[in-house]
């Protein structure tokens, strides 16, 4: 790593840790934001790195808040007779309970839902393209509607996780820490999962597929896995936000297939599809552009995010990195053969 | 801030017409905030709540505002479309309170938005009181700065299965052959009302022959219908707010069926009577407030007349029943004006601790919260429609009419 | 699970309900075919698999619901409302076509040419834009129109044929027939048809693919808001009701397949009484879980009985 790269990210890494106190009202929005970088890195494993675009990754967000749910309440209480609609007694957790519900319930969230990936997947992933999107899609939808109807976790009306016990402010300082945390360590594990032998594979699937089988890579296993662990990180960082919300209901909260599921994907469009800035790019001007909008044109919000993604997916689909690429190819880590990137680039 | 000025202005013309009382225009200005759903879909009832509290405000403003000392205030909302979205009508709450700087909160519509607004508010220690979470869900979590001028879901139907056990011992039937058909939105208000009649039901030993919940994006309750024709309940139980409402009294009439008694909600706020005339008829409808009720106070006058201006202040309902969802947010504002007077001050703790020492009479019912923060000074009452006007039938306290009993 | 043994039992219990079930299935199927042929036609001819066809079915409920709320022709030309209803078909027809042009001049021409997902994402960006579109100018109530028809009965008033609901059935299979013919016998339906079996070749051949790709989808659109002013009249419509019509379009063309409009209008009534059935038996809080789940399905079925035939192959 180069002194400069060094500087920069250690710029990076303080300002992360730095930025709560830097903007002590934008607690939440900037929670929020790690939330999108974290869903659009792992969406960009399967949808960039390995040519899979799954309109499915809800799936597991959801899949993540509800198991974490059940878990930080299943060790205290009776989590049937807590989501029962006519309320009843009062439900209080201690400290201990609190942290021990928090870490127990997002590691199980994120490797349940990584089982949930290898048994979908194995499904799945015989679908190519716009079916392999579509059919992932109606598993999160699926997946929704049946939870929706399931009475032990609440039905319709939704679950409440435990209140933190201590002050809110903390709180809040605590849930951002959580996910930056998460996507600091998702960023690094990419980062080097790119640069391995597994990197190269998964790729090589994306490129071609019928090749990549022929030269010997076993590509089921290989997605299973990609997607496996790209399924952790989205219900670990579901896990996080079940802690967030407090209360959460499925169809419009945890399953929330026509929101984040389908904002991770733009973010992913709008900062580069398949590099490893481009997702975190993406999930910023994403999230300014929501926030913006949110705030602005009130009533027109949404309006303004539809015509969002039509521009970027039909005008602009490189994304931002893309477009950076071209324009300052040797920015990109090509050195050596930075003269022949640059007329690749221009050709 | 252009409902400010709108506010102020009105306020102003108001009191220079009587200018016996302070001048309104002249006061400070008291920041709420209330994250509401403009869009989605609880759309309409969500604007029926803003307009109430609207009204309200209007109204203090014209009355002398709210009295502090010596000093006059009055009352200004900032309000967000939530989207009828739990997470995001958190994250406005949030907003409201840090970005906005708003120390008191008017809540939002309906019990899943209150509840994923609750926490926000409760950690923040910002008093909240809202006029649209009525399930019992809300007041389990211990909440302190949490209060609902309204009663509880589960009282909402209850009445109606009193009122079948009644019917048919009165037809020499014991009460536990009754058979009930419930169809409830899947939703924690709806919910809850489900689980109250379904207890009342229990209670008397009465068959639950259909229980179904209707999925988010009701258009058509054929299925349901179809087996309430097959199994012929004694009872039938709709809720699913407005759109619900709509649906089961639209399909009932269409589909023709006859079942001696028919209960829902949300009659008013969808309009029922304007909309479905004949297919209404004889259908029972719960409410938390009627406009035929004794019930008055110094700010709105009696019920009635609360009704009678509330239509002059608001043209689109002058052709319907000024729906409950709107007197209750009025209601939630009055008991602000309330508290701040009694603590006699702006600070937060001391209006926390006036407003939960309520006890206030008001043109929507009596006003006084429990521990958990829910009103249990009101009743609910029971609506029949009868020749396209809504009278009151249960509880015989508050009955004018007789229920007409079999519907068609 | 007692509910569910319960229903089932009611269906042998009472016969008659198996065909009222069918029935009410058939109706609503005619609809669901309806977008899910346009679906068909878009996919098949210019590979673009639109997310946005349920809101094009609503926005053409839309118009005939404005038309008719307006009260602008019935003052000018003297006619009821139920007339303006029927009328409302052919305007929603007409100004849906419009708009569908409109569509692909500013966007769905340029996805064409693009890898699959480009198209789905934006007529996803579509749907979201429209569905608020019509939040923002209509409200978010659900909306009806009222024909002023009776209501047949049959078996005790068990089964309920609202002549209203034939009608609207009626005039959903006239639609699908004028659409075949076209497709058969016109010169443009020859071209679309050429276009759609090789677009290179059409284009050798001297066909105008840019309009015939502009025409079908605004002849989609078109089929699609005659669809939505048929619901209007016989269900409820709602600015975000759309993704229900899109999901059941994609079923649709998912289980029949593209170019085959038998099999779409099968499979349409098929999915339209499945879900009838299903809700029956499940309760109707399960419909659209039962239509994503036969979708899924559907897939595994393919994609297993693809796999047989590729290892037959080796």
């Amino acid at each position: 790593m180069s002194a400069k790269k060094l500087v920069l990210y250690g710029t990076l890494l303080a300002l992360t840790i730095a930025a709560p106190f830097l903007f002590p009202n934008f607690k939440t929005q900037l929670a929020t934001l790690w939330l999108m970088i974290i869903v659009a890195l792992s969406w960009d494993m399967t949808g960039g790195q390995m040519g899979y675009n799954s309109l499915g990754n809800i799936f597991f967000y959801g899949t993540g808040m509800y198991v974490a749910a059940v878990v930080t309440i299943g060790i205290v209480y009776d989590v049937g007779e807590y989501t029962q609609a006519s309320g009843g007694g009062i439900y209080v957790w201690t400290w201990g309970q609190y942290f021990a519900g928090m870490a127990l319930g997002t590691l199980a969230a994120g490797l349940f839902c990584a089982l949930c990936a290898f048994l979908i997947g194995w499904i799945t992933f015989g679908l190519r393209g716009p079916y392999f999107a579509i059919g992932t899609l109606g598993v999160a939808i699926a997946a929704g509607e049946l939870v929706s109807n399931w009475e032990w976790v609440g039905g319709g009306q939704g679950i409440s996780m435990p209140n933190y016990p201590g002050d809110f402010d903390q709180f809040k300082l605590v849930i951002y820490y959580l996910y930056a945390v998460l996507g600091v360590i998702l960023f690094m594990f990419v980062a080097w999962l790119y640069q391995t032998r597994f990197g190269a594979a998964i790729n090589a699937i994306r490129d071609d597929e019928g090749k990549a089988e022929a030269m010997g890579i076993h590509t089921l296993r290989y997605k299973l896995i990609t997607w496996a662990m790209s399924a952790f990180f989205v219900g670990a960082a579901g896990a996080i936000s079940a802690f967030q919300l407090i209360h959460f209901e499925p169809l419009e909260t945890a399953y929330q297939t026509i929101n984040l599921g389908i904002f991770m994907v733009v973010c992913v469009l709008l900062g580069g599809k398949g590099t490893l800035w481009g997702p975190v790019v993406g999930a910023v001007m994403f999230q300014v552009f929501k926030e913006a909008t949110w705030n602005y044109f009130l009533g027109w919000q949404w309006v303004a995010l539809g015509a969002l993604i039509v521009v970027v997916v039909v005008f602009f689909q490189d994304g931002f990195m893309g477009w950076l690429r071209y324009k300052r190819p040797e920015w990109f880590g090509i050195r050596v053969e930075s003269k022949d990137a640059a007329t690749e680039g221009a050709s | 801030m252009k409902l400010k000025f709108a506010t102020l202005a009105l306020a102003g013309v108001a009191v220079a017409a009587l200018s016996s009382t302070a001048s309104a225009a002249d006061c400070d200005e008291i920041h709420l905030g209330s994250a509401i759903s403009l869009t989605g879909k609880y759309a309409t009832n969500g604007v029926h709540a803003k307009n109430g509290y609207e009204f309200a405000i209007k109204k203090i403003a014209e009355n002398g505002g709210v009295k502090i000392g010596d000093k006059c205030y009055n009352f200004r909302v900032s309000y967000y479309d939530d989207e009828s979205k739990g997470d995001r009508g958190a994250t406005l709450a949030e907003r409201l309170i840090n970005q906005d700087g708003v120390q008191y909160m008017l809540g939002p519509y309906s019990s899943g938005l209150t509840k994923a607004i609750a926490p926000v508010t409760e950690k923040y220690q910002i008093p909240m009181v809202e006029a649209e979470g009525a399930s019992r869900s809300l007041f389990n979590k211990g909440y302190k700065y949490l209060f609902a001028v309204l009663s509880t879901s589960e009282q909402y139907l209850a009445s109606a299965i009193t009122l079948a056990a009644e019917m048919a011992t009165a037809n020499g039937k014991d009460p536990s052959s009754v058979k009930v058909a419930v169809a409830v939105e899947n939703d924690p208000f709806s919910l809850d009302i489900r689980a109250g009649v379904l207890e009342d039901a229990g209670k008397q030993g009465m068959k639950i022959v259909i229980d179904e919940k209707l999925p988010r994006d009701l258009s058509d309750m054929t299925a349901i219908l179809t087996k309430v024709k097959l199994l012929k309940p004694d009872v039938l139980i709709v809720s699913g707010h407005s759109k619900g409402a709509a649906t089961a009294v639209r399909q009932i009439g269409e589909q023709k069926i006859s079942v001696p008694m028919v209960a829902i909600t949300h009659c008013e706020a969808a309009d029922v009577t304007g909309n479905f005339g004949e297919f209404a008829e004889n259908i029972l409808c719960s409410t938390q407030w009627a406009e035929t009720l004794t019930y008055e106070d110094p700010i709105f006058g009696s019920a009635a007349n609360y009704e009678k201006e509330f239509k002059a202040a608001y043209s689109e309902y002058a052709s319907k029943k000024v729906p409950y969802q709107t007197a209750q947010a009025s209601a939630a504002v009055y008991v602000f004006k309330d508290a701040f007077e009694r603590a006699g001050s702006l600070d937060k703790e001391k209006v926390r601790d006036a407003i939960a020492a309520t006890n206030l009479s008001t043109f929507y019912g009596d006003i006084k919260f429990s521990d958990s923060g829910n009103n249990i000074a009101k009743p609910m009452v029971l609506r029949q429609i009868q020749g396209g006007e809504y009278n009151v039938v249960a509880p015989s306290k508050f009955a004018s009419h007789k229920l007409v009993w079999p519907r068609k | 699970m007692d509910q569910i043994m319960s229903n089932l039992g009611l269906l042998f219990e009472f016969p008659i309900v198996n065909l009222k079930i069918i029935l009410d299935g058939v109706m609503i199927g005619s609809l669901f075919a309806l977008a899910a042929y346009g679906l068909a036609l878009v996919w098949g001819v210019m590979n673009v698999k639109n997310l946005a066809q349920g809101d094009f079915v609503i926005a053409g409920g839309y118009v005939s619901w404005f038309l008719v709320k307006t009260e602008w022709l019935q003052s000018l030309l003297g006619v009821s409302d139920n007339f303006v209803i029927l009328l409302g078909v052919l305007v929603a027809f007409v100004v849906m076509g419009a708009i569908g042009w409109v569509c692909y001049k500013l966007i769905i021409t340029k996805v064409i040419e693009r890898d699959l997902f480009t198209s789905l994402l934006a007529t996803f960006g579509l749907a979201i834009m429209m569905a608020q579109i019509m939040n923002l100018l209509f409200g978010s109530d659900t909306q009806s129109l009222k024909l002023e028809y009776d209501t047949l009965y049959f078996a005790d008033g068990l089964i309920d044929l609202p002549i209203a609901k034939l009608i609207g059935v009626c005039m959903a299979a006239g639609l699908a027939l004028a659409v075949v013919l076209f497709m058969k016998t016109s010169r443009m339906g020859q071209a679309i048809r050429a276009t759609a079996q090789d677009s290179r070749a059409a284009r050798v051949l001297g066909i105008d693919t840019e309009k015939v790709y502009a025409f079908t989808f605004s002849l989609n659109a078109a089929i699609c808001g005659a669809a939505g002013a048929i619901i209007v009249m016989v269900w409820v419509i709602q600015p975000f009701y759309g993704i229900t019509y899109s999901v059941r379009a994609f079923v649709i063309v998912t289980a029949a397949g593209l170019g085959n409009l038998p099999g779409v209008i099968a499979a349409g009534l098929g999915i339209g009484a499945a879900e009838q059935y299903g809700s029956h038996i499940f309760g109707i809080g399960y419909q659209q879980a039962i239509a994503v789940l036969l979708l899924l399905i559907i897939l595994i079925y393919k994609l297993l009985r693809q796999r047989r035939l590729r290892q037959v192959l080796q």
